[in-house]
């Protein structure tokens, strides 16, 4: 199969292909060469495009167990880079455009449940980047770390999807009248993309990168 | 089956528990699931599960000291339509709370009409408030959440029991589909039940 066969079964994989450093002029070669070009596990790549595409798919232990450690990272980091450079930044413009007609304080108000949110993802996003990739990156380089463990990231690994909804609710039904009706689908779009794309990249850490890791503590011991 | 209300009886009488299940299920719009005659943990998970439409609750079996709040303490558990098994020494106090009485002293015919009713009465209420519109109390403690107060400190403000709070907060999140402080307040503020100087 061809990249482009898989981007045409789903589009929103483009997505997936940047986040793993697969370019878009490789589209039209094999996947296993494209994922070659990457250096990207070909079996890993095809795992995370299944997670991405299918909400309701859930990967077997042995799926799990052959994934790439390094490119679930990969994929994860890119990801991180993708919300905080482009995507949260998208929405804070859209965001700004959205409130332009309000009043001062309706302005403040939202612009303030937007910004907090947004705060709290990026911290939510520099927690994984500082403590749990590099607690993986010592793990696969043959040191234990003391004083840390992939259970420690699962039991504290905070649902960020719960405001995303309250923000959905809000700018759908609660936003003053003056609001411009298409500027307001435009940004409820963009919502869902965030929303579905953020549950997928939750999915990915708690369901492939926890149980993987957690093999791989397992195996050192 | 289909269309029958489901109905759970909870009275520590065997016999007015099988006559008022007898005179229900005859009456071919009401199906008793089950009976119990106490509220125990189990039977609490049992009726989440459950979930009947009606539950029909002598409220005796709720501590004398709880049984004000014996109303709420069954909304955390289950949405269902409640009503009171009305019997001696119940004052008119509790019984308001439940969405509507019948007593042991009823007519067959009675018991089937006012249990009709009060699952009538409570589905076109919440067909209402399903718009979305809150009530007066549900604004009352959305302002309290606003402004950044626990349960137990708008319980104790509104001199309300901590359940009723949980189910106020409860209806207030279905129909906004707000979950979190910051979009509650969010809500609040755009909705100007409370002003920019009073939160944080
Ligand atoms: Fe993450
Ligand atoms: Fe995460």
């Amino acid at each position: 199969m061809r990249l482009s066969d898989m981007l045409d079964m789903n589009y929103n994989l483009v997505q997936v292909i940047s986040r793993v450093g697969i370019e878009l002029k490789h589209s039209g070669l094999r996947v296993v060469d494209a994922c070659a070009f990457a250096g990207i596990d070909p079996a890993t790549f095809i795992l995370i495009s299944n997670v991405f595409s299918f909400p309701g798919y859930s990967p077997s232990p042995s799926e799990v167990a052959s994934a790439d450690i390094r490119d679930i990272i990969r994929y994860l980091h890119g990801s991180h880079t993708y919300y905080t450079g482009i995507a949260l930044k998208n929405l804070e413009s859209s965001f700004d455009l959205l409130v332009k007609p309000c009043d001062n304080n309706q302005k403040k108000v939202i612009l303030k449940f937007f910004e907090d949110y947004k705060a709290e993802l990026e911290k939510h996003f520099a927690r994984e980047e500082e403590t749990v990739f590099p607690y993986v990156e010592s793990l696969l380089a043959g040191n234990h770390p003391e004083g840390y463990s992939i259970s420690d990231f699962e039991e504290h690994h905070e649902d960020v999807d719960q405001k995303m909804e309250d923000m959905r609710n809000i700018v759908m039904k609660y936003l003053p009248d003056v609001c411009d009706e298409e500027t307001k689908m435009w940004v409820l779009l963009s919502i869902y993309r965030l929303r579905d794309d953020l549950r997928r990249h939750t999915y990915v850490e708690d369901n492939i990168l926890v149980p993987a890791v957690r093999n791989l503590e397992n195996d050192g011991k | 089956m289909e269309n029958k209300k489901t109905v759970v009886l909870i009275t520590p009488s065997a016999m007015v528990s099988k006559g008022l299940e007898d005179i229900l299920d005859e009456s071919g719009e009401f199906k008793v699931e089950e009976c119990f005659r106490d509220i125990s943990r189990p039977v609490e998970a049992r009726l989440g599960t459950l979930d009947p439409d009606v539950v029909i609750i002598d409220p005796s079996v709720l501590d004398f000291r709880s049984r004000k709040d014996g109303r709420s303490r069954l909304a955390d558990i289950c949405d269902s339509i409640v009503i009171a098994l009305g019997g001696p020494g119940l004052t008119d106090e509790v019984l308001r709370q439940y969405d509507g009485s019948i007593s042991i002293y009823d007519s067959r015919e009675d018991i089937i009409r006012k249990t009709r009713s009060s699952v009538e009465a409570k589905q076109s209420e919440t067909s209402v408030s399903d718009s979305g519109e809150l009530s007066a109390r549900e604004k009352e403690i959305l302002v309290c959440v606003a402004k950044g107060m626990l349960n137990k400190e708008i319980a104790d403000k509104l001199c309300l029991s901590i359940y009723t709070v949980i189910t106020h907060r409860k209806n207030i999140t279905r129909k906004t589909g707000i979950k979190t402080v910051a979009g509650l307040t969010v809500y609040a503020l755009l909705n100007n039940l409370i002003d920019m100087s009073s939160v944080q």
